[in-house]
């Protein structure tokens, strides 16, 4: 826990294509050296939820940045945002890795900043966390936090997200962490077993933990699926990886 | 969920949201996770004016069985409406 207290702005740093994308940044008050962590919200936009999560990295000694992935999608509430991103088939893979290295960029920029920086994302973030840990090399770790479709079939794919990330495991440089409900639907417990597998025959560094009783974003306090044990569980787990990977 | 699966639908009509009747031009349906409704996975329906602008939109976030009596209600009001009205020209509907 950080002792000052933390401050928290909205903020904007160079994304995808020298776009300017919205973010909300949250970070520790003082002139210590604090790892970064981009925090990528879940389908349902750039909301409070995901933001106040930022808020809890800060409060926890790092430097945080929820960048608006739907930034291009047009201005308005993060609702009205979201659905027009959902009907138009969601964020693009390469448009998201743009704007995930801009975030990074801007968390090793700040004066504060130790120079490490990891990612974690929710529902599709944790998807997307999956595929920066494939295709971002210079990040330092990775949480993956129940990730739908890391394991897409052909009919899953589409134009914004044409390959599953999963296909790109060879690729993955970054120690990555998975956080998963065994009453999950997407993805299954089965889809996790086959991840791991993968993972563990492409000889990658990653740590597994999977919670019984507990579903799809159980560490949502707004929501029906909120699992108290496990979620407090699972987030000692995120701290001590980040501990460990971008101290 | 987690899916980007829409089912989207050409509108003819009118919706009224914050700022008032707007012509409609779309739905899109989908299940998935809700902004709002304290569910994991809704059945959402967004009304809109241009399905690239985030502003005129009529929302809902219903669960499942709520949607299977949607259904089931829009097609008994078709049935009896067809019944009484002549469909598909609103120039003899009244």
């Amino acid at each position: 826990m950080t002792e000052n207290g933390v401050i928290a702005e909205h903020v904007t740093f160079t994304g995808d294509n020298g776009d300017q994308i919205s973010a909300y940044a949250a970070r520790p008050v003082g002139d210590g050296r604090f790892p970064g962590v981009v925090v990528v919200h879940h389908m349902p936009g750039w909301d409070d939820a995901t933001k106040q999560i930022a808020l809890k990295f800060a409060f926890y000694g790092y430097n945080a940045i929820c960048p608006n992935l739907f930034n291009r999608f047009g201005e308005g509430s993060a609702d009205d945002v979201a659905a027009v991103a959902r009907a138009a088939g969601g964020k693009a893979d390469d448009e998201f890795l743009g704007d995930a290295r801009g975030a990074m960029d801007y968390l090793r920029a700040l004066p504060t900043s130790n120079g490490k920086v990891g990612i974690i994302g929710f529902c599709s973030g944790g998807r997307q966390s999956y595929l920066a840990a494939c295709k971002i090399p210079e990040l330092n770790a990775a949480v993956d936090c129940w990730g739908g479709r890391v394991i897409a079939t052909e009919d899953q794919l589409t134009e914004q997200q044409p390959v599953a990330p999963i296909d790109y495991t060879s690729e993955m440089e970054v120690p990555l962490l998975g956080i998963f409900g065994n009453e999950d639907s997407s993805p299954t417990p089965e889809d996790v077993d086959k991840t791991e597998e993968i993972l563990k025959e492409a000889g990658k560094e990653y740590e597994f933990f999977r919670y019984d009783e507990a579903g799809h974003g159980f560490f949502a306090v707004d929501r029906p699926g909120y699992r108290p044990v496990q979620a407090t569980e699972a987030w000692a787990e995120v701290f001590r990886f980040y501990e460990k990977h971008l101290a | 969920m987690c899916s980007w699966i829409v089912e989207k639908a050409e509108m003819r009509g009118v919706g009224k949201g914050s700022d008032g009747w707007f012509d409609l031009k779309q739905a899109n349906v989908y299940f998935d996770h809700p902004f709002r409704a304290a569910m994991d996975h809704a059945l959402i329906i967004d009304f809109v004016k241009d399905p690239d602008r985030p502003d005129g939109r009529v929302a809902v976030e219903i669960d499942a069985e709520s949607a299977k009596r949607l259904v089931e209600s829009i097609n008994r009001a078709l049935t009896t409406g067809e019944a009484a009205h002549i469909l598909g020209d609103p120039a003899h509907a009244h």
